[in-house]
């Protein structure tokens, strides 16, 4: 048996030099995937290309464009209803869910009942947007749908409706999938925060008569703040992201009244072969994705600096 | 001393309506699974059983020449073969790449590791929009473009870019001493990554492999764009764009969306703990 000596202090340092060559391989790629295609898009945006022909450089031109487009604008708006519905509402509703599935369902009617409903909320997030686009495309087709035709059989043929067709509630009933496609997320996480609050809280609290809304309300919520930010996040920039289920849902119309600029940069692209003026609609959409991140990880920061 | 009085005379005060918030709680657990339903219900159906009876009634007959004649319309095999080495490789490979990185940044502390996390992070977030132009481009010139092979290479950076800031944050709280020992014992870095690092975060890689998994699979943009050819496309492609141009009968178009929904129903059965554990893990941390 050989004896081992402790390291001396230059072959540690020596020895730690070699980790860096762990990370060739990501560094490789990150540059040939991630930046230099980011760092073309915004080349790009700054040219008049169909894709095919020359380039000809416009410098802002382009986002000059962008300033004027009533289109772009209304996506820009479109998108903020759908952060409504996909974070705004999703996380609210998902706390007051989950709350309820915890404090209440899982010690009633015990845990299993708590996760089997859970369980039931959360499925359509496993799915795929595009075939929850498809499935939801199907149940509201306009003349012989689940829906519509669901309501004639049941005597309310009045209010059959081309949800998606009718400019006037196309966006709403977007939003209102999306909530459906979304509410599962927070619910489980919040599931799983509450996980983390001290019972003895809320029993004091309810032996010193507190309802359970009150309860709710000055306990529960204050205690999910971090889980609040990341919820937010997540959901923010998934609604940034919301290509799939435009695509296959209404392809941002009737008109434009559900174009988003994800899917009004696609068009620009392949469809129209405007390729500078999508890749400046893109680098939009980065910078914004960008800034929100930031944004909620610095009210995160100080949030925690503050709780000490 | 009155708190417990009270306590004590009234032990458990919100006996009555607790089945009410039950009853409200199972019509929304039933209204977020109806839509399924539905579907099963009428893509087993034939199309004039539908236009007969509509879409609440039992099928006359279980009939799967929908799902036959939806199958064989995308070449639905290819497809979903498409979507599990597209997805597996994905998942393998970004776990791989994760583990190498994360060792490099968690265990290595290399300099300058808080920016490299913050570039991988961003990496992941950014919108696949801002990328997807020069990536066709790229893929043109390079013959990469309509194979598997360059959404395989995609994702595995995408992925990897969040396992990497998730994983270096599990393994920057590894025992130092656990590390010391075994190079003081003569191990290098290889070896420790494979006989000491790896044994212990097998729980968190087999949360990320599972949600690398799932994440491409549902993935919409890129493989769109990357993959024309039908041979090529994944699950979610290919029934996203058989809307527009196959899709004309209603039943039909419920065994397209049957189809869809099956793989992922597997998944979530196989998954389940790890699902809804791994999004606490993904999200929270």
């Amino acid at each position: 048996m050989a004896v081992t000596a402790p390291e001396p202090p230059g072959r540690r340092r020596r020895a730690d030099r070699g980790y860096p060559l762990f990370l060739v391989p990501a560094a490789v790629l990150f540059i040939a995937v991630i930046a230099i295609p980011f760092g073309m898009n915004v080349g790009i945006s700054f040219s008049r290309w169909d894709g095919v022909g020359p380039m000809t450089w416009i410098g802002l031109g382009n986002y000059r464009r962008l300033l004027h487009d009533s289109v772009f604008w209304s996506s820009f708006w479109h998108n903020a209803e759908l952060v409504v519905a996909m974070a705004v509402i999703p996380t609210a509703l998902g706390l007051l869910v989950a709350a309820g599935l915890f404090d209440f369902i899982g010690k009633r009617f015990g845990p299993r009942t708590a996760s089997l409903l859970r369980a039931c909320i959360y499925l359509p997030q496993v799915m795929p947007l595009a075939v929850m686009g498809v499935v939801w495309g199907w149940i509201l087709a306009p003349r012989d749908g689940v829906l519509n035709t669901a309501l004639k059989d049941i005597g309310l043929g009045s209010l059959s409706h081309d949800w998606l067709g009718d400019p006037h509630t196309a966006l709403y009933t977007v939003m209102a999938i999306m909530v459906w496609i979304q509410l599962g997320f927070p619910v489980v996480v919040f599931m799983a925060g509450l996980q983390r609050i001290d019972p003895a809280l809320h029993e004091a609290a309810a032996i010193d008569g507190a309802s359970w809304m009150r309860r709710f309300w000055h306990l529960t919520v204050p205690q999910m703040r971090p889980e609040f930010s990341v919820v937010l996040l997540m959901c923010t920039i998934a609604a940034l992201k919301a290509f799939a289920p435009i695509y296959v849902l209404t392809h941002g119309g009737p008109g434009v009244s559900t174009d988003i600029p994800s899917y009004y940069s696609y068009q620009s692209f392949f469809e129209k072969t405007q390729v500078g003026y999508g890749a400046a609609i893109a680098t939009v959409l980065t910078v914004l994705t960008l800034i929100v991140t930031t944004t909620f990880l610095v009210v995160q920061g100080r949030q925690q600096d503050e709780e000490g | 001393m009155s708190r417990l009085v009270v306590a004590a005379e009234r032990p458990r005060p919100r006996r009555r309506g607790g089945h009410a918030i039950l009853v409200a709680f199972v019509l929304l657990a039933v209204f977020m699974v109806l839509p399924f339903g539905f579907v099963l219900l009428n893509a087993l159906k034939t199309s004039p059983d539908y236009s007969a009876h509509g879409p609440l009634a039992l099928p006359e007959a279980i009939s799967f020449d929908n799902v036959r004649t939806f199958w064989d319309l995308v070449d639905f095999g290819d497809v979903l073969w498409n979507s599990i080495l597209i997805s597996g490789s994905v998942a393998l490979a970004a776990v791989v790449l994760s583990v190498l990185s994360a060792y490099a940044i968690g265990i290595g502390r290399i300099k300058g590791r808080l920016w490299i996390l913050v570039a991988f992070l961003v990496a992941n977030l950014l919108p696949q929009e801002g990328l997807v132009y020069p990536l066709y481009y790229l893929a043109k010139k390079t013959d990469l473009y309509d194979t598997r092979l360059s959404v395989i290479i995609v994702f595995t950076v995408v992925q990897s870019a969040f396992g990497t800031y998730l994983l270096s944050s599990v393994l920057s709280a590894f025992p130092r001493e656990i590390l010391e020992a075994a190079r003081i014992d003569g191990a290098g870095k290889l070896r420790v990554l494979w006989h000491v690092v790896l044994p212990v975060s097998r729980p968190t890689l087999a949360v990320m492999l599972t949600f690398f998994f799932i994440w491409t699979w549902n993935e919409f943009l890129l493989p769109l764009i990357l993959l024309v050819s039908n041979s090529n496309q994944t699950v979610p492609v290919a029934l996203g764009v058989a809307q527009g141009e196959h899709i004309v009968d209603v039943t039909m178009q419920a065994a397209s969306g049957l189809i869809g929904i099956i793989p992922a129903v597997v998944f979530f059965l196989i998954f389940q703990r790890t699902l809804t554990r791994g999004v606490t893990v993904g999200s929270v941390k």
